[in-house]
């Protein structure tokens, strides 16, 4: 399975996302693809990668939002293709269009980068379908942008959509594991069709033991090991 | 022709550098001080006639300029 891994200026964990997919997820094989590019070329799914993207001028990923290859990212998740934001490009995801809601500071002002723990949810999708529902996860967020809000959160909700929640350790969802103030506490969320994914954690930074999980891995294998089918 | 624009968040949304802001004007001594919010001007340098760049202005604010689903935007046209 072959991966697009967009860049931009001021992306920075485009190369994290490429040792994973190069190196770590048996199956993947990975390659850039520049914000200037009009076309994605040949692959079967797209991350798109963490980092300062233009320098979060305006809003963090609102231009890269309006770049030339969202274009292109755009046109292969309307024909179904799995796409996969992380941290900035989650925001980015949402600043386009492409998933729902809107990332903003962080209630404690703070830039927090630790650990968390989440807890697996919702609708299975390509990212998330062989991950068992309740499961939890352990993962670093590096983000000053990550409070989630959406105008019609009920309806999110209803339709399973919320597919990772800040946890503690056990399991449990409270205002303490509550690193930034999201709504619900919520981690990351799903398109209506399940194909585009975001979450602000960082998956592609806990993919192996050495870095003190590999439970990033399992988005990874989950859309592999399935052949891009949910 | 300048237009000034002014994106502000919506009173809904929390504003936690706001917030901070009100707190420092009070440990300044600024003890009348409720409440702030803080958002972005912007001024757009264009062509046009003014019921065209009206138009226009409309639709920077909801193509880029602001996030409507947190955001409020209004302007004004200079000269």
């Amino acid at each position: 399975m072959n991966f697009a891994i967009l860049r931009f200026p001021g992306s920075n964990c485009d190369f994290d996302a490429l040792h994973v997919l190069t190196s770590v997820v048996p199956g993947a094989t990975a390659r850039f693809a520049w914000h200037k590019e009009t076309e994605l070329g040949s692959c079967d799914a797209v991350v798109v990668p963490g980092g300062f993207s233009y320098g979060d001028y305006l809003r963090a990923g609102a231009m890269a939002a309006h770049s030339p290859i969202l274009g292109a990212v755009r046109a292969f998740a309307e024909r179904g293709g799995p796409v996969l934001g992380i941290c900035n490009g989650f925001q980015i995801l949402c600043e386009a269009g492409l998933l729902d809601g809107v990332l903003v500071r962080n209630a404690s002002l703070r830039f927090e980068c630790r650990d968390v723990h989440l807890v697996v949810e919702g609708r299975p999708t390509h990212w998330t379908a062989a991950i068992p529902a309740g499961r939890i996860l352990k993962m670093p967020i590096a983000h000053a942008e990550g409070r989630y809000l959406h105008a019609e959160i009920d309806v999110l909700e209803r339709e399973g959509r919320v597919l990772f929640r800040y946890a503690d350790a056990a399991g449990g969802v409270d205002a303490a594991a509550n690193p930034n103030g999201s709504t619900n506490n919520i981690a990351g969320v799903a398109s209506r069709r399940g194909n585009v994914v975001g979450l602000m954690p960082h998956p592609e930074r806990a993919a192996e033991a050495i870095l003190g999980s590999s439970d990033g891995r399992l988005l990874f294998e989950s859309l592999v090991a399935r052949g891009g089918r949910v | 022709m300048t237009a000034k624009i002014y994106v502000t968040l919506k009173k809904s949304v929390l504003d936690p550098q706001g917030q901070a802001v009100a707190r420092s004007l009070g440990r300044l001594g600024f003890a009348e001080v409720q409440d702030a919010r803080i958002g972005k001007y912007i001024e757009v340098k264009l062509d046009g006639t003014r019921a065209d760049v009206r138009d226009r202005i409309e639709r920077m604010c909801r193509d880029l300029l602001a996030n409507t689903v947190i955001e409020e935007y209004r302007y004004e046209l200079g000269e």
